[in-house]
């Protein structure tokens, strides 16, 4: 069977064996999700990593599990990670604090192919915690901002006060060249915003669809649902481009965790085309 | 004369419309006989729950919220609508009444169409009828669509 990936996969040079990283700071960005910003507490330089990859974190004593890097890939000091507290791992990570250390493994996966965007409109989906990995790419689109056409990011959450990255949006959309529109799947009246799912604004587009790439993360449902609205609109299947999420375990494709059809999510994820995986998505038993 | 021109504008309105684009001149004369152009300033009501579903809205321009009001929540907006959409589409079915409050959020233009004037024309003339449901038909599925969606909370807590 043809391997779903179309992105080498990078890694750390040795990708069993954590190194220890100090927490520097810790943002609160929804009462259940922090921010992390680790830096290094050796000498030697973090790891470099391509927007779309992940990292294994490791709170001593409780576990490890698999993170998205969601800062800006340029930062050589800084590895900035968004955590939602969900499980006892998760929990103990959003715990850290300032000067606390932890371990690291990766990065790992495979990126978002951001410069195959070059020349091209570019539209980015994200739904919920979504955001998260795809903020680096984001980081990118607006650092080689000349090299792209018409950029659209199209976010849906479940109420206002779930908006992720709050200010961040706030200073993008203050640049003016990029279009954003934030969709909540429910809200009081004091909201002035786009209410319904974020698939309803992929028809008002305005991009060159058959010309366009898009970068879609989100809860898997929703990107299913958003990569078809956007095949529909005149997106090619092959310029979709979708981070999926399995139950992650060794990093490094030995486990079987991951395991996705004839593939790992994570060695040949998590970033994949859409068309590689499109047949794949409403299956249950995967 | 003034009148004749107004309809004439209506019409071009109405068939200009992304629900009726592409309609049947002969077609868009009916509906458009059954049609006004109205505005809300923001926080005006469209219609509000139980009412009869009396209009149709085509919105021209500007944002419509749809709300519900929950115990203990107030209203709670569950779908905004804009340009080229459609408010209303209670009106296709008895007992004709709005389930929910539909409110202006920013100044909106929009045309209005007399449901039971559509209605009447509709069962006069089935084509028309047939015409009218075979748009109206998708709107009502993609909202269904949505609607599955949103039910689903795929952004809440993993459960």
């Amino acid at each position: 069977m043809d391997r779903l990936a179309d992105f080498a996969p990078v890694t750390a040079p040795d990708a069993m064996l954590p190194r220890v990283v100090r927490v520097a700071r810790r943002t609160r960005d929804l009462p259940d999700t922090w921010t992390l910003d680790l830096v290094a507490a050796d000498n030697a330089p973090l790891p470099r990593y391509a927007p779309g990859q992940f990292t294994m974190l490791y709170v001593f004593g409780v576990g490890e599990i698999p993170v998205s890097i969601s800062g800006d890939a340029s930062d050589a000091l800084r590895l900035v990670q968004t955590i939602r507290a969900v499980g006892k791992v998760s929990e103990a990570l959003t715990r850290l604090a300032p000067g606390d250390t932890l371990g690291l493994r990766g990065p790992f996966g495979t990126a978002w192919p951001v410069a195959d965007g070059y020349g091209r409109d570019v539209v980015v989906v994200a739904g919920g915690l979504g955001l998260a990995p795809l903020r680096p790419a984001l980081h990118q689109l607006q650092a080689e901002r000349k090299r792209f056409g018409k950029l659209v990011l199209l976010y849906g959450t479940r109420r206002p006060e779930d908006i992720l990255f709050r200010r961040q949006l706030a200073s993008w959309r203050r640049q003016l060249d990029m279009e954003i529109e934030v969709t909540v799947d429910h809200a009081g009246t004091d909201w002035r915003g786009h209410v319904g799912v974020v698939t309803k604004l992929i028809p008002r587009l305005g991009v060159d669809a058959e010309n366009a790439m898009a970068l879609v993360c989100g809860p898997e449902v929703m990107m299913r649902f958003a990569a078809s609205a956007l095949h529909d609109v005149g997106l090619p299947e092959p310029s979709i481009h979708l981070s999926l999420e399995r139950n992650m375990k060794c990093a490094v494709g030995l486990c079987g965790h991951c395991q996705f059809a004839g593939s790992f999510i994570c060695k040949d994820g998590a970033v994949m085309r859409y068309d590689k995986v499109r047949q794949l998505l409403g299956l249950k038993e995967i | 004369m003034a009148k004749g021109a107004a309809m004439e504008g209506l019409e071009r309105i109405v068939s200009e419309h992304r629900l009726f684009e592409g309609l049947g001149q002969e077609f868009v004369k009916l509906a458009a006989g059954c049609a006004k152009n109205v505005r809300f300033n923001a926080d005006e009501y469209l219609f509000h729950a139980e009412d009869p579903a009396d209009w149709i809205y085509l919105v021209r321009h500007g944002r419509v919220a749809l709300e519900m009001a929950t115990p203990g929540r107030g209203a709670v907006r569950f779908e905004t609508l804009g340009e080229g959409e459609i408010v209303g589409l209670t009106w296709l079915l008895p007992p004709y009444r709005w389930g929910y409050d539909a409110r202006a959020i920013e100044l909106t233009r929009a045309i209005a169409l007399d449901a039971k004037c559509l209605r009447d024309k509709c069962e006069a003339d089935h084509d028309l009828g047939y015409a009218l449901m075979k748009r109206f038909l998708p709107v009502l599925v993609q909202r269904l669509q949505a609607t599955r969606l949103q039910s689903l909370d795929v952004y809440g807590p993993p459960r």
